[in-house]
């Protein structure tokens, strides 16, 4: 057998050739590769929930075989836990029995479970780099697609599947075909009212969702480097949505300064090391790119989805598309279908359109600083006559943190409701479920049709757009609310 | 060990649509349980009404493909969520191979997880595919050969799919893949050991610690 044999740390990058960052951690992380061609990779860090752990554990109890690394993992209740004020484990009556699940089987394992009942329960993503969990230069898995999000710190978040989690469990390995290096450069000054959301869902437009299918995605340029953690985190969660493996952000200055002092971050001089470490995780001059993509952040509008999928996303000043005016036949096919499912006239513009319900947060958007410009364009206002409005904060710390600075009073006295930590209305697999026929302005990642419940029909957009969506009772252009 | 896949024989459906997600192939509502038969779940928002009833148009509710062994379908298939339920979903219904342009990436891994062969087709041979399915439809004759990498329509004729050598062959043994990795027990161990002293900041005693209890 043919053995590459890596060294771990990031040492090896002495070599000649320029690397990329993605294949700085990769390399560190290789511990063979495989006759089938695939990378034998070592997983630092392994997230678990109870929607997709459940069958892992009975597989591993079928075979006989044990966690190897139970240090190494950590488990919370965040998809199909209750998000209604005051919840518990009995709360969604539907989701006992994998609640009960994963709570069992962390316990049986010796693996760190922060449930409903511990102060850092949160949505996986949310939780992974608030307790210093996910690192830059790690490698860190989780039986969920947005896993990506941790990429924000510069780590390698790798979503998979159930059969993976229980490889990871097994083995703290994941073979793996080796991603390609994909670039992302935005550049330019974003303008005012325009997020971290509002330039991944234009990247989804330019690229769509099969854009990045096999690549390591990294995002670069001066727009990426200006933003803060928290927005980098959502930059990266929406890879999954462009078809990528995983996204990724060089970790700097404001990367170590976030993780320093978290939970599980390494501390005294240790933390100084790893610091030293991160420093070399930069794209070498000359790295090669498979693709390299500009977009000019200047121009870009707050977006909002018209469709059924994320590419299906334009500037919230412009109009739906009408398919006549289409000529590739798939693609006047697939845009007639979309308006049809969301009940939307060709051409019409996307200002105006009247919603029901308004979702503030998910993995993408339920950070403290998304519910902070959220409750900014709320302050002082009321939602629209007949909007539900929903406010569910990302972790049981955010909502602590939100809630010391009043931004649940400024939610609740505009109407709102604020609610406990968990996934909600994004995946609605507990009963966060929007109506049938009823329209949702959402700052989740998903539009498919039936996501957020049967004939549900979503629009993806930015916190701030979401909110102002809410007061007006229809899609609308937060920079005018801004400018007033 | 899984059970070996060397052949697919049965009815082909053909559902000509890109980016089929997996929230379509599996929608939420049936993974709220460990044990639920997927099988009735898949594709269930456009199998089933809000009341449970069968919508009589779709595919595979049609009587022709009830039995439907091997899917065609347009590129990207399986993308969106990471749920292995949608692999479950299309096994358990009785689907054995899904043929499409292309594949998301977790969709892919999680099938040969499950011995679902999921086979790569040129545009072109999509399309011929496509027109075979229609001149034989519901036909029962449609072979996937997995030693010879084609579909065989029932008038005889073969079409290629691409599928890497190497996990072919892993699908016909019915491998493990966990066993596999764990033959590599001892180079995991080294590299663990290594790692530990040359980026000791990965593994802080605060993770150590708190596993005790």
């Amino acid at each position: 057998m043919t053995r590459i044999r890596a060294a771990p740390g990031f040492a090896m990058t002495a070599e000649a050739a320029p690397s990329t960052v993605f294949d700085k951690i990769w390399n560190a992380h290789l511990i063979e590769r495989l006759d089938d061609g695939r990378d034998l990779v070592f997983v630092d860090r392994h997230v678990l929930q109870e929607t997709t752990s459940a069958v892992a554990f009975a597989g591993l109890k079928r075979t006989g075989r044990s966690v190897r690394h139970p240090e190494l993992t950590i488990a919370t209740q965040d998809h199909i836990i209750s998000t209604a004020p005051g919840r518990d484990e009995e709360s969604y009556p539907g989701g006992r029995e994998l609640l009960t699940l994963m709570r069992a089987n962390a316990f049986a394992s010796r693996i760190k479970h922060f449930g409903v009942d511990d102060p850092r329960q949160g949505i996986v993503h949310v939780i992974a780099p608030e307790l210093g969990f996910a690192l830059p230069g790690s490698i860190l898995a989780c039986g969920d697609s947005h896993t990506s999000t941790v990429g924000g710190l510069g780590a390698l978040g790798i979503g998979v599947g159930t059969s993976e989690v229980e490889h990871v469990l097994a083995t703290q390995t994941l073979a793996l075909t080796r991603p390609r290096n994909m670039r992302v450069r935005f550049e330019g000054k974003l303008g005012a009212g325009i997020t971290a959301k509002d330039l991944i869902l234009r990247a989804m437009g330019e690229l769509g969702v099969a854009g990045g299918r096999g690549c390591a995605v990294e995002y670069a340029g001066s727009a990426i480097a200006s933003l803060p953690v928290e927005a980098r985190l959502t930059i990266c969660n929406m890879s999954i949505e462009l078809g990528a493996r995983l996204g990724l952000i060089a970790p700097d200055e404001a990367t170590f300064a976030y993780v320093k002092g978290r939970e599980f971050a390494p501390t005294g001089e240790a933390f100084e090391r790893a610091v030293a470490s991160w420093r070399k995780l930069r794209s070498d001059e000359g790295a090669p790119f498979e693709r390299d993509i500009l977009i000019d952040c200047a121009t870009i509008a707050p977006q909002v989805t018209w469709g059924t999928t994320p590419e299906h996303v334009a500037g919230v000043g412009e109009r739906v598309p009408d398919p006549a005016s289409l000529s590739d036949a798939k693609r006047r096919e697939g845009v007639a279908q979309a308006l049809n499912y969301m009940g939307l006239e060709p051409g019409m513009p996307l200002a105006g359109i009247p919603i029901d319900v308004a979702f503030i947060g998910s993995c993408t958007n339920s950070r403290l600083s998304d519910l902070e410009a959220a409750a900014q364009v709320v302050k002082g206002r009321k939602i629209a006559p007949g909007v539900r409005g929903l406010v569910v904060p990302g972790s049981m710390s955010v909502k602590r943190e939100a809630e010391a600075r009043g931004l649940h009073e400024v939610f609740r006295a505009a109407g709102f409701e604020w609610r406990e930590a968990g996934c909600s209305m994004c995946v609605s697999i507990n009963d966060d479920v929007v109506a049938p026929g009823a329209r949702c302005i959402a700052t989740s990642n998903r539009n498919f049709e039936n996501r957020q419940g049967p004939r549900s029909r979503t629009h993806l957009a930015s916190p701030v757009t979401v909110a102002a969506a809410a007061l007006a009772g229809h899609i609308t252009d937060v920079r005018e609310g801004l400018a007033a | 060990m899984r059970k070996p896949v060397r052949e697919i024989r049965g009815v082909m459906a053909v559902m000509p649509i890109a980016n089929i997600n997996t929230d379509a192939i599996i929608p939420s509502v049936w993974l709220r349980t460990a044990t639920a038969d997927m099988g009735k779940g898949l594709f269930g928002r456009q199998r089933y009404d809000e009341e449970g009833r069968e919508n009589p148009d779709f595919i595979l509710n049609r009587p022709a493909f009830r039995e439907t062994k091997i899917l065609l379908a347009d590129e990207n298939f399986g993308c969106g969520s990471s749920r292995e339920a949608a692999v479950w979903a299309l096994v358990q219904f009785g689907i054995g191979c899904v043929l499409a342009p292309s594949f998301a990436d977790i969709f892919y891994e999680n099938a040969f997880r499950n011995g679902l062969i999921a086979g790569v087709i040129e545009p072109a041979t999509y399309q011929v595919l496509k027109a075979a399915a229609a001149a034989h439809e519901g036909s029962p004759d449609f072979r996937v050969d997995l030693p010879s990498t084609s579909v065989v329509a029932p008038d005889g004729r073969a079409y290629p799919f691409a599928i890497p050598t190497s996990r072919a062959l892993a699908l016909m043994r019915g491998d493990d893949e966990i066993a596999i990795t764990l033959q590599h027990a001892q180079v995991i161990e080294d590299h663990y050991q290594v790692a530990r002293t040359t980026s000791d900041w990965l593994f802080p005693a605060a993770l150590e610690r708190s596993t005790a209890r």
